[in-house]
Order: structure tokens, then C-alpha cells, then sequence
């Protein structure tokens, strides 16, 4: 990206006795993963152009243990969370935004009896509520007219029943919103979720993301709208599996926003 | 002499609540066999789940049609069965029709005219439910959990209907003074005619076989559902009472293993120090689940509940692309295994003598439970909030916590976590590279 990002950690909040507004929960995906960064830049400049005190915790955020309890793998879950927490506790945040829907869900709902009480919300949450203060505003014509159709990510939407805030920020780019035959809470999974992202899918006839591939195709889209990292994988390798990919682009809803 | 129908209607009223009353016992009993779980929380958001869902069928109309359908059968099945009080004084205290006795005519006509039309609706609804069953052949009856008695369990549900609607309008229409009162008839007088030829006595014999066998079919079938899946007629209702009232992405946080990781990073914690004393000979719990007694309470009483109506199974993303996981099949192993146990129970006097089975394995493969994709769909769409996903992630538990037995891949993106706090082997400091990327 040209632009620098201004990307302030707590150490440095810390240091100069201030607080944000709000911690960005960047997470694994968004930290290391080559597409998912893409999706973590284009909040930052989101957070950037809406001018948001915001910082994040970079080396001190560690994953948070949502795959491995997904997994099964509760001990791990719950000293990851306690790692995270002591230093959520000590840096004292209150307010957490995250691209990911499945450390949203985990910080949201599974922390707070380990000690973790925050205010977690989903980056289309957040997205939408600096429209709504007007602290951002689509300026540009990029998507008008664009056919996007929005997959519902399982941790955003069944788990927790958040499947207005995507469709309004879609909303605002003047797009042509069109939905999939399985959409809120009927969304048929991207086929990541329950860890099977670091896994190969036990035998079958197809694999998940193809079959969900085809309820987005069946909408004749020019865009197909995320809001998980790992759902944009899934959809992405669904539209390459089509050969599809000139013509179809799979973007996060931070992307579509940065851009318009 | 007179008083021997009485006696003999009471005898077996009393046989047939008493052995329902022993299998409802021994459905607690199992069900007890579970570990407790706290659901004395949010009283007035489970009372209005269980108005909504059970009692107002909110959910069944996800699916339109089925669910209408069964919303018919469902208003019949309750609506009729106010004639059920009237045949019970009836029998008791050798009245007929109290209702005519104590009810002015026109409630009474327009009662049994209600009872009569909500019959011929259930007679038609229970015909297009037996073609999708065995004609339409919808996919979602025909899964591999589906063979041998799940199937006929549900046809025999059905021929149960029939009969029993058959038996009420067949006893209305042959008792001539019923259809010489001419209310409430609405329906019973067109099969009135097919009866003419019969003398006032003979009527008066099937009018009384009827309405024994009315009795009798109704006690049969109440006993029967202790066998079947239809309990759900019942248990929908403390089902979701009980069901979760928290966002379905959270799952519990097991607090053996918190008090666990606490002494783990507790600093002043001792490694070596001895058990308080007093423990020594507990025995630690156990973590996950590989058998139905390592469960709760709340996710035996879903097993029961079960009507395998196969919403979940068609709603899960593993089994519509041929996976072997069908969220449906683990309620229904559930409930096996617990049968199983119960009779197991129930021959060693009282205790569970191990008989080298359990629900991990010998009902429930690895295979299954790793095609989860914990999306929660199956939850979504259980009319009766079921949640198979939480026994599926117990057993994970187990397979992980103490068989140490998750896919290699799995192990491989646990082991990252652990050493490097991400899923990749990626290092921790270099977490916040992408900004200058």
C-alpha cells in the first residue's frame, strides 16, 4: 500500500500515559496470513481515514485459543485465554474491535468467565458505527451497480446473531446487494470452522467450500462479500476451483469499504 | 353385574398410566445418570422458549410445509384430546356423553364438531406424511440412520393416527343419540349413512367396540412413546425450558481444567506438593466425554427428545457433502447407548456393570466427530432445541484431552499455538511484521 498506516501499539499508549478508544484484535490470521493481512491493512486505513485512536498489542497478542478449543483442545484454550487476559487486564481495555469473527466470538463470549470482561465488537459492527457518527463516509462510486452477494460467517451470524451490521455497510456503497439462497441464519458454512481450516476434510462427495461456492456462483456476482479471514480463504479457492477468478473477486467487507 | 365395564375400565386405566408411570421413571433414572448442570438462570427467558418453541411451534415453520402440516396433527393431537376427559368420567362412572349432561347442547356440538373437522384434517395431514415418508421419498428419511425401526417407528406413528381418528368419527356416527341430537355431528353424519342397514343393537355394539378401542389405542399409545421417538410430544417442553439461552457460539469453559491451568501459572504455586488431604483417593475428572455417563443432564434429555425429524442432518454442511457426520445419528447413538446402559442397570440390580462398550467407538467414530465444522446449523434448525454440536465437542475433548488422539494436522496447529501463539510456525515477534510488509 503507498499510504503509510499509522499502526500505534499499547506499549507506546502505555508509555506516553494514554488510552485509545479502542484495541484492535488483529489475530492469527490477520497477523500472518498473506491474504487475511491484505484485509487487516484495509481496516487500518479504515481506522486511519476515520481518524480512530486506536492501538493494537502486536508482539504482546497472542492467538486466542478459539481453534484449540474448537479442537478439543480445552487446555490450551484456557491458558491462551489467561495469557491474553492478563495482559488485556493489564493494559486495562475495555473496548476490542477484530476482524475475525471467531476471536470476536471467543473474546465476546468465552473470556468473560475466565476473567475477561470486555466490549468486543466485529469490524462491520465497528464500520458501521462510524458511518452512523459520521466519522466516515463513502465517497466514491467504486461498487455502484456492482452485483455483491454477502456470506454469512457461522461466528458471526448463527453464533451470534449479528447479520444486519455487514448487509447495512454493504448498504452504503450503493451496490446491488443480492443474497444467496441459504443466507442468515439458513448460511451454509464455509467449511473452515471447528478448526477444519489447518485439516484435510474427512471422505466425501465434495468439499464444503465448493458446494457453498456454488450458492454464491448461483447469484451471478461480481463481488463476493466476507467478513472472516477464513471464509475469504474458502472462497477464494471455491472461485479459483471455477475458474472464476477473472472474472469474480472474493474481498472482506474492510476491503470493499477502504476502497469506496 | 353392572358395575363390571367400571371396574374393568378403571383396571385398565390404571395399568395403562401405571407402566407409563415406571418407564417415565426409569427415563429420569437414565437421564440422571448425567452430570448435573446448573439451569436455574434466566427463568423468564426459558419460560418464553418454551411458550414460543414447544407450545407455538415457532421454529417448525422454518420448513413451510412440513411445518404447518405438523402444526395441524399438533393442534388436533391436543384439541381431541379434551374428548379423552369426557370418555375417562364415561368410563368410570358409567355416563354417557357427560358432556351433554353438563354442557348446554350448542357448546357441546360446537366441541365435538371442532374435534370431528380437526380428525378429517389429521387424517389428511397423517396420509401426506406417510407419502413423503414412503413415496415422495425425501432425503432426509432416507439416511443410513434411517433403516429398520427408525422407519417403521415413524410409519407406525402414523397408522397410530389413523386408527384412533377412525375410532372416534366411526364411534360418533353410530351413536344414534349423539346423531339424533344433531350437533356437532358436522362430520359424523355423512359416515352416519354407511351404517343404515344395522339394527339399533348392532349399532350400539360398534359405537361401544369403538369407543373401548378409542380408549385402549389412546393408553397403548402412551405407552408406546416411552419406545419411540415420539416422546418429543412431551419432552419439546422441559427440552427447551432447559435448552441454552446463551449466543450459540459459546461454548462452556470446563472448570476442572481452569482450576488446572491456574495451579499451572500460579508462580508460588508448589509442583510437588501432596493432595490435600482427603482427596488422595478421588478420582480426577475426567475431561470430555466417551460415554453417555460423562454427558450432562441436559444433552441426555435431547437424546429423548429426539424425533428424528432430520433437519439437522440436512442442514449440516459435512453431510450434504457426503460426509459421515449426521448430527441426527449422534442423538439417536445417544439415546442407544443410554437405553443400553439403563437395561444394563436394570439387570445388575441397580448397578452399571462395565460391559467393555461405550458411545465413543462403538456407536460414535472419530470420523464423525472430526467432520464438524462446529457451524452450528444443526442448533439452528432443531425445532425443539436439541444441540448434538455440544456432545460432539465433549467427545472431542476426550479424543484430545485424553487419548491425545486428534489428526496429525491438528496436533501439527496445536503444537504451533503452544510454542508460538499462532496456528503457523511463524515467530511471535515477528506478530506485527504485516504493518511495514
Amino acid at each position: 500500500m503507498s499510504e503509510q498506516l499509522k499502526v500505534p501499539t499499547m506499549a507506546e499508549f502505555m508509555a506516553e500515559g494514554k488510552q485509545p478508544e479502542i484495541l484492535f484484535w488483529v489475530g492469527s490470521a490477520g497477523s500472518y496470513d498473506d491474504r487475511a493481512k491484505k484485509i487487516t491493512k484495509a481496516f487500518v486505513k479504515i481506522l486511519n481515514k476515520a481518524k480512530v485512536d486506536f492501538a493494537v498489542l502486536g508482539t504482546e497478542e497472542s492467538n486466542t485459543g478459539d481453534l484449540a478449543k474448537r479442537a478439543g483442545n480445552e487446555f490450551l484454550f484456557q491458558m491462551q485465554a489467561m495469557m491474553n487476559i492478563e495482559v488485556l487486564n493489564a493494559y486495562d481495555i475495555k473496548r476490542i474491535v477484530t476482524c475475525d469473527p471467531h476471536s470476536y466470538n471467543c473474546l465476546k463470549n468465552e473470556y468473560p468467565s475466565l476473567g475477561g470482561k470486555y466490549e468486543v465488537i466485529h469490524h462491520t459492527q465497528y464500520i458501521k458505527e462510524l458511518f452512523n457518527n459520521g466519522r466516515l463516509a463513502v465517497t466514491g462510486d467504486t461498487y455502484k451497480g456492482k452485483r455483491i452477494t454477502f456470506h454469512d460467517p457461522c461466528y458471526l451470524g448463527r453464533a451470534n446473531s449479528e447479520y444486519d451490521a455487514p448487509r447495512d455497510v454493504l448498504k452504503k456503497t450503493n451496490a446491488n446487494l443480492v443474497e444467496m439462497k441459504r443466507h442468515k441464519s439458513t448460511a451454509l458454512c464455509c467449511g473452515a470452522g471447528g478448526a477444519q481450516m489447518f485439516k484435510e476434510p474427512e471422505k466425501g462427495d465434495m468439499d464444503i467450500n465448493i458446494l457453498r461456492t456454488q450458492d454464491a456462483l448461483e447469484t451471478q456476482p461480481d463481488i463476493i462479500a466476507t467478513g472472516c479471514p477464513y471464509c475469504n480463504t474458502m472462497m477464494s479457492d471455491g472461485v479459483k476451483f471455477n475458474e472464476k477468478e477473472e472474472s469474480i473477486k472474493v474481498l472482506d467487507i474492510a476491503e470493499l469499504i477502504a476502497n469506496s | 353385574m353392572d358395575y363390571i365395564p367400571n371396574i374393568l375400565f378403571a383396571a385398565i386405566l390404571i395399568l395403562g398410566i401405571g407402566y407409563f408411570t415406571k418407564n417415565i421413571k426409569r427415563l429420569t433414572r437414565n437421564i440422571k445418570l448425567g452430570k448435573a448442570v446448573d439451569t436455574s438462570n434466566n427463568k423468564s427467558e426459558r419460560w418464553q422458549n418454551m411458550a414460543r418453541i414447544a407450545l407455538g411451534q415457532s421454529k417448525m415453520v422454518r420448513r413451510p410445509i412440513a411445518g404447518i402440516l405438523h402444526i395441524i396433527v399438533y393442534v388436533g393431537f391436543v384439541i381431541i384430546n379434551i374428548e379423552v376427559l369426557e370418555i375417562i368420567i364415561d368410563g368410570l362412572f358409567g355416563t354417557h356423553r357427560i358432556g351433554t349432561t353438563v354442557l348446554p347442547e350448542s357448546v357441546y356440538g360446537f366441541l365435538i364438531g371442532s374435534f370431528e373437522i380437526l380428525a378429517v384434517l389429521v387424517l389428511i395431514t397423517v396420509v401426506i406424511f406417510w407419502l413423503r415418508r414412503n413415496v415422495i421419498k425425501l432425503k432426509r428419511f432416507l439416511s443410513a440412520e434411517m433403516k429398520g425401526w427408525p422407519k417403521s417407528d415413524g410409519n407406525i406413528i402414523l397408522y397410530f393416527e389413523v386408527v384412533l381418528m377412525c375410532l372416534f368419527l366411526v364411534m360418533n356416527a353410530t351413536d344414534i343419540s349423539f346423531q339424533n341430537m344433531a350437533s356437532g355431528n358436522i362430520i359424523s353424519k355423512f359416515i352416519a349413512p354407511w351404517f343404515n342397514g344395522f339394527s339399533p343393537e348392532a349399532l350400539h355394539i360398534i359405537e361401544r367396540t369403538a369407543w373401548w378401542l378409542h380408549i385402549i389405542g389412546i393408553l397403548i399409545f402412551l405407552n408406546y412413546l416411552y419406545f419411540s421417538k415420539h416422546l418429543h410430544i412431551l419432552l419439546a417442553f422441559p427440552n427447551t425450558y432447559l435448552g441454552s439461552v446463551e449466543p450459540k457460539g459459546k461454548f462452556n469453559n470446563l472448570e476442572a481444567v481452569t482450576n488446572e491451568v491456574k495451579l499451572m501459572m500460579d508462580p508460588n504455586a508448589d509442583p510437588f506438593a501432596a493432595p490435600a488431604e482427603g482427596t488422595e483417593d478421588e478420582v480426577p475428572e475426567k475431561f470430555g466425554a466417551s460415554d453417555v455417563m460423562d454427558l450432562d443432564q441436559v444433552q441426555l434429555l435431547n437424546a429423548y427428545t429426539c424425533t428424528e425429524c432430520g433437519r439437522c442432518t440436512s442442514a449440516c454442511p459435512a453431510n450434504l457433502t457426503g460426509k459421515k457426520l449426521s448430527p441426527r445419528k449422534i442423538m439417536m447413538d445417544t439415546r442407544d447407548r443410554l437405553e443400553e446402559v439403563g437395561k444394563n442397570i436394570d439387570a445388575n440390580k441397580g448397578e452399571f456393570k462395565d460391559d467393555g462398550k461405550q458411545l465413543l467407538g462403538d456407536y460414535i467414530t472419530n470420523e464423525e466427530l472430526w467432520a464438524c465444522t462446529t457451524c452450528n446449523a444443526c442448533v439452528e434448525e432443531c425445532p425443539v432445541s436439541i444441540n448434538p454440536l455440544s456432545i460432539i465437542l465433549d467427545m472431542r475433548r476426550y479424543l484430545v484431552m485424553e487419548q491425545s488422539a486428534a489428526p496429525m494436522e491438528l496436533n501439527t496447529m496445536m503444537t504451533n499455538i503452544e510454542n508460538n501463539g499462532a496456528p503457523w510456525p511463524y515467530n511471535q515477534m515477528d506478530r506485527l511484521n504485516w504493518k511495514d510488509d
